[in-house]
Protein backbone atom coordinates (compact mmCIF):
# COMPACT_ATOMS: atom_id res chain seq x y z
CA UNK A 1 0.00 0.00 0.00
CA UNK A 2 2.78 2.37 0.85
CA UNK A 3 4.27 1.79 -2.56
CA UNK A 4 1.15 2.76 -4.46
CA UNK A 5 0.78 5.80 -2.28
CA UNK A 6 4.27 6.88 -3.12
CA UNK A 7 3.68 6.39 -6.82
CA UNK A 8 0.50 8.41 -6.81
CA UNK A 9 2.22 11.14 -4.87
CA UNK A 10 4.95 11.37 -7.48
CA UNK A 11 2.45 11.44 -10.30
CA UNK A 12 0.28 14.11 -8.78
CA UNK A 13 3.12 16.62 -8.63
CA UNK A 14 3.60 17.44 -12.33
CA UNK A 15 -0.15 17.27 -12.96
CA UNK A 16 -0.79 19.87 -10.32
CA UNK A 17 1.94 22.06 -11.74
CA UNK A 18 0.54 21.99 -15.27
CA UNK A 19 -3.06 22.57 -14.21
CA UNK A 20 -1.93 25.57 -12.21
CA UNK A 21 -3.49 28.74 -13.56
CA UNK A 22 -0.07 30.33 -13.71
CA UNK A 23 2.09 29.09 -16.53
CA UNK A 24 5.72 28.33 -15.94
CA UNK A 25 8.55 29.16 -18.27
CA UNK A 26 11.16 26.46 -18.70
CA UNK A 27 14.38 28.43 -18.99
CA UNK A 28 16.82 27.49 -21.75
CA UNK A 29 20.03 26.06 -20.30
CA UNK A 30 23.57 25.20 -21.28
CA UNK A 31 25.23 22.49 -19.24
CA UNK A 32 28.85 21.53 -19.61
CA UNK A 33 31.39 19.60 -17.64
CA UNK A 34 35.10 19.91 -17.11
CA UNK A 35 37.46 18.03 -14.83
CA UNK A 36 36.58 19.98 -11.69
CA UNK A 37 32.83 20.21 -12.00
CA UNK A 38 29.67 21.00 -13.91
CA UNK A 39 28.57 24.44 -15.03
CA UNK A 40 24.93 25.28 -15.71
CA UNK A 41 23.82 28.49 -17.36
CA UNK A 42 20.15 29.43 -17.50
CA UNK A 43 18.44 32.34 -19.24
CA UNK A 44 16.05 34.03 -16.86
CA UNK A 45 15.53 37.54 -18.19
CA UNK A 46 13.73 39.85 -15.76
CA UNK A 47 14.79 37.94 -12.66
CA UNK A 48 16.74 39.86 -10.04
CA UNK A 49 18.82 38.40 -7.24
CA UNK A 50 16.01 38.79 -4.69
CA UNK A 51 13.47 36.85 -6.71
CA UNK A 52 15.75 33.94 -7.53
CA UNK A 53 15.43 30.70 -5.60
CA UNK A 54 17.94 27.89 -6.01
CA UNK A 55 17.39 24.75 -3.99
CA UNK A 56 19.19 21.47 -3.62
CA UNK A 57 17.12 18.79 -1.95
CA UNK A 58 19.11 15.58 -1.78
CA UNK A 59 19.84 14.89 -5.45
CA UNK A 60 17.41 17.39 -6.96
CA UNK A 61 18.50 20.82 -8.04
CA UNK A 62 15.65 23.21 -8.69
CA UNK A 63 15.83 26.71 -10.04
CA UNK A 64 12.97 29.12 -9.67
CA UNK A 65 12.67 32.78 -10.43
CA UNK A 66 10.05 35.46 -10.66
CA UNK A 67 10.58 38.08 -13.33
CA UNK A 68 9.65 41.57 -12.23
CA UNK A 69 9.06 43.84 -15.16
CA UNK A 70 7.84 47.35 -14.58
CA UNK A 71 4.85 48.07 -16.76
CA UNK A 72 2.91 51.32 -16.87
CA UNK A 73 -0.55 51.29 -15.37
CA UNK A 74 -3.48 50.44 -17.64
CA UNK A 75 -1.22 48.93 -20.25
CA UNK A 76 -2.94 47.02 -23.01
CA UNK A 77 -1.08 44.06 -24.47
CA UNK A 78 -0.57 44.36 -28.21
CA UNK A 79 1.68 41.38 -28.65
CA UNK A 80 3.00 38.79 -26.20
CA UNK A 81 5.53 36.05 -26.81
CA UNK A 82 6.34 35.70 -23.12
CA UNK A 83 3.13 34.82 -21.32
CA UNK A 84 4.38 34.16 -17.84
CA UNK A 85 6.78 35.71 -15.38
CA UNK A 86 7.65 32.58 -13.48
CA UNK A 87 10.63 30.40 -14.38
CA UNK A 88 11.03 26.88 -13.09
CA UNK A 89 13.22 23.94 -13.96
CA UNK A 90 14.81 21.11 -12.05
CA UNK A 91 17.57 18.60 -12.59
CA UNK A 92 18.73 15.46 -10.87
CA UNK A 93 22.30 15.46 -9.67
CA UNK A 94 24.62 12.50 -9.41
CA UNK A 95 26.55 11.40 -6.35
CA UNK A 96 30.00 12.62 -7.34
CA UNK A 97 28.81 16.22 -7.26
CA UNK A 98 29.45 18.10 -4.05
CA UNK A 99 26.11 19.74 -3.28
CA UNK A 100 27.69 21.72 -0.47
CA UNK A 101 30.08 23.31 -2.90
CA UNK A 102 27.93 25.24 -5.37
CA UNK A 103 28.55 28.76 -6.55
CA UNK A 104 25.77 30.83 -8.04
CA UNK A 105 26.04 34.05 -9.97
CA UNK A 106 23.31 36.08 -11.66
CA UNK A 107 24.19 38.73 -14.20
CA UNK A 108 21.93 40.41 -16.75
CA UNK A 109 19.32 37.68 -16.38
CA UNK A 110 21.77 34.80 -16.86
CA UNK A 111 22.20 32.43 -13.94
CA UNK A 112 25.53 30.61 -13.77
CA UNK A 113 25.77 27.69 -11.37
CA UNK A 114 29.04 25.99 -10.74
CA UNK A 115 28.74 22.62 -9.05
CA UNK A 116 32.08 21.22 -7.96
CA UNK A 117 32.91 17.55 -7.95
CA UNK A 118 33.89 15.90 -4.72
CA UNK A 119 37.66 15.89 -4.36
CA UNK A 120 37.91 12.11 -4.64
CA UNK A 121 36.11 12.17 -7.97
CA UNK A 122 38.42 14.60 -9.70
CA UNK A 123 40.65 12.80 -12.16
CA UNK A 124 44.22 12.37 -11.02
CA UNK A 125 47.06 12.10 -13.39
CA UNK A 126 49.15 9.05 -12.77
CA UNK A 127 52.73 9.48 -13.64
CA UNK A 128 54.48 6.54 -15.19
CA UNK A 129 57.90 6.27 -13.71
CA UNK A 130 60.68 4.95 -15.79
CA UNK A 131 62.60 2.13 -14.24
CA UNK B 1 -33.04 26.22 -6.79
CA UNK B 2 -33.68 27.79 -10.15
CA UNK B 3 -31.64 30.85 -9.48
CA UNK B 4 -28.62 28.59 -9.20
CA UNK B 5 -28.99 27.30 -12.75
CA UNK B 6 -27.92 30.57 -14.26
CA UNK B 7 -24.60 30.54 -12.52
CA UNK B 8 -23.97 26.91 -13.42
CA UNK B 9 -24.58 27.65 -17.07
CA UNK B 10 -22.31 30.64 -16.90
CA UNK B 11 -19.56 28.57 -15.47
CA UNK B 12 -19.98 25.93 -18.18
CA UNK B 13 -19.86 28.56 -20.88
CA UNK B 14 -16.89 30.26 -19.25
CA UNK B 15 -15.04 26.96 -19.36
CA UNK B 16 -16.05 26.43 -22.94
CA UNK B 17 -14.91 29.90 -23.94
CA UNK B 18 -11.64 29.43 -22.13
CA UNK B 19 -10.95 26.14 -23.89
CA UNK B 20 -11.84 27.69 -27.22
CA UNK B 21 -9.55 30.63 -26.56
CA UNK B 22 -6.70 28.30 -25.66
CA UNK B 23 -7.25 26.28 -28.81
CA UNK B 24 -7.24 29.45 -30.86
CA UNK B 25 -3.98 30.48 -29.29
CA UNK B 26 -2.47 27.12 -30.01
CA UNK B 27 -3.53 26.72 -33.58
CA UNK B 28 -3.92 30.29 -34.64
CA UNK B 29 -7.46 29.85 -35.97
CA UNK B 30 -8.81 32.74 -33.98
CA UNK B 31 -10.01 36.04 -35.36
CA UNK B 32 -6.55 37.56 -34.90
CA UNK B 33 -4.55 38.01 -38.05
CA UNK B 34 -0.82 37.42 -37.86
CA UNK B 35 1.32 40.39 -38.78
CA UNK B 36 3.26 40.48 -42.00
CA UNK B 37 6.48 40.72 -39.97
CA UNK B 38 5.42 38.09 -37.44
CA UNK B 39 7.98 35.39 -36.83
CA UNK B 40 7.69 31.77 -35.81
CA UNK B 41 7.29 30.89 -32.17
CA UNK B 42 10.61 30.44 -30.44
CA UNK B 43 12.48 33.12 -32.40
CA UNK B 44 15.17 34.79 -30.35
CA UNK B 45 14.75 37.09 -28.53
CA UNK B 46 11.10 36.88 -27.50
CA UNK B 47 9.32 40.23 -27.39
CA UNK B 48 6.24 41.63 -25.68
CA UNK B 49 4.60 44.88 -26.74
CA UNK B 50 2.18 46.85 -24.63
CA UNK B 51 0.51 50.19 -25.13
CA UNK B 52 -1.02 53.00 -23.14
CA UNK B 53 -2.59 56.11 -24.68
CA UNK B 54 0.70 57.96 -24.06
CA UNK B 55 3.33 55.45 -25.13
CA UNK B 56 4.18 52.07 -26.60
CA UNK B 57 6.39 49.81 -24.51
CA UNK B 58 8.53 47.08 -26.06
CA UNK B 59 10.12 44.44 -23.84
CA UNK B 60 12.93 42.40 -25.39
CA UNK B 61 13.81 39.34 -23.30
CA UNK B 62 17.49 39.09 -24.13
CA UNK B 63 19.54 37.94 -21.16
CA UNK B 64 23.31 38.16 -21.06
CA UNK B 65 23.87 40.82 -23.67
CA UNK B 66 26.27 43.73 -23.57
CA UNK B 67 23.83 46.65 -23.91
CA UNK B 68 26.51 48.66 -25.72
CA UNK B 69 26.51 46.15 -28.57
CA UNK B 70 22.78 46.52 -29.20
CA UNK B 71 21.69 48.33 -32.32
CA UNK B 72 18.24 49.84 -31.88
CA UNK B 73 16.81 51.94 -34.69
CA UNK B 74 13.41 53.33 -35.50
CA UNK B 75 12.09 54.55 -38.81
CA UNK B 76 8.58 55.92 -38.64
CA UNK B 77 6.79 53.15 -36.78
CA UNK B 78 9.23 50.37 -37.66
CA UNK B 79 11.49 49.39 -34.79
CA UNK B 80 14.57 47.27 -35.39
CA UNK B 81 16.54 45.61 -32.61
CA UNK B 82 19.76 43.88 -33.58
CA UNK B 83 22.66 42.49 -31.62
CA UNK B 84 24.73 39.48 -30.92
CA UNK B 85 24.87 37.11 -28.05
CA UNK B 86 27.96 35.12 -27.29
CA UNK B 87 26.72 32.29 -25.15
CA UNK B 88 29.55 29.92 -25.96
CA UNK B 89 31.50 28.66 -22.97
CA UNK B 90 34.76 26.82 -22.86
CA UNK B 91 35.48 24.79 -25.92
CA UNK B 92 37.43 22.18 -24.00
CA UNK B 93 34.42 21.35 -21.82
CA UNK B 94 32.01 18.58 -22.66
CA UNK B 95 28.53 19.87 -23.41
CA UNK B 96 25.37 18.03 -22.37
CA UNK B 97 22.88 20.72 -23.28
CA UNK B 98 23.16 23.69 -25.56
CA UNK B 99 19.74 25.28 -25.59
CA UNK B 100 20.70 28.92 -25.17
CA UNK B 101 20.77 31.09 -28.24
CA UNK B 102 24.23 31.92 -29.56
CA UNK B 103 24.96 34.29 -32.40
CA UNK B 104 23.61 37.40 -34.08
CA UNK B 105 19.92 38.28 -34.01
CA UNK B 106 17.68 40.89 -35.55
CA UNK B 107 14.02 41.60 -35.07
CA UNK B 108 11.80 44.11 -36.82
CA UNK B 109 8.59 45.23 -35.16
CA UNK B 110 5.69 47.23 -36.44
CA UNK B 111 4.54 49.70 -33.82
CA UNK B 112 1.24 51.57 -33.91
CA UNK B 113 1.14 54.27 -36.60
CA UNK B 114 1.25 57.13 -34.13
CA UNK B 115 4.62 56.14 -32.60
CA UNK B 116 6.89 59.17 -32.43
CA UNK B 117 10.39 58.18 -33.64
CA UNK B 118 11.88 61.30 -32.03
CA UNK B 119 10.89 60.34 -28.51
CA UNK B 120 12.34 56.94 -27.77
CA UNK B 121 14.14 55.77 -24.65
CA UNK B 122 15.72 52.42 -23.89
CA UNK B 123 17.11 50.77 -20.82
CA UNK B 124 18.55 47.34 -20.12
CA UNK B 125 17.97 45.74 -16.73
CA UNK B 126 18.24 42.15 -15.52
CA UNK B 127 18.42 40.91 -19.09
CA UNK B 128 15.32 42.73 -20.33
CA UNK B 129 15.61 45.57 -22.80
CA UNK B 130 12.76 48.01 -22.32
CA UNK B 131 12.13 50.46 -25.15
CA UNK B 132 9.55 53.20 -24.65
CA UNK B 133 8.22 55.05 -27.65
CA UNK B 134 5.95 58.03 -27.01
CA UNK B 135 2.84 58.42 -29.12
CA UNK B 136 1.95 61.61 -30.94
CA UNK B 137 -0.31 63.75 -28.84
CA UNK B 138 -2.90 64.37 -31.50
CA UNK B 139 -4.05 60.77 -31.34
CA UNK B 140 -4.39 60.59 -27.59
CA UNK B 141 -7.95 60.54 -26.37
CA UNK B 142 -9.13 63.93 -25.24
CA UNK B 143 -11.79 64.67 -22.76
CA UNK B 144 -14.56 66.78 -24.25
CA UNK B 145 -16.48 68.80 -21.81
CA UNK B 146 -20.17 69.35 -22.31
CA UNK B 147 -20.99 73.02 -21.84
Amino acid sequence: MTETQQVSKQESRPVRASSDTERLIRPAVDIFEDQAGITLRADMPGVSRDSLDIRIDRDTLSIEGQASISTPEKMEALHAEVRSTRYQRSFSLSGELDTDNVEANLKDGVLTLRIHKRAEHRPRKIEVQSA
Amino acid sequence: MFWNLGSIDDRLFDDFRRIQREMDELFGTGPTRSGIRAVARGTYPPINIGATPEQVDVYVFAAGIDPGSLDISIQQNLLTVAGERKAAGEESAEYYRRERFDGPFRRVLTLPEDADPDRVSAQYRDGVLHISVKRRESTQPRQIEVK
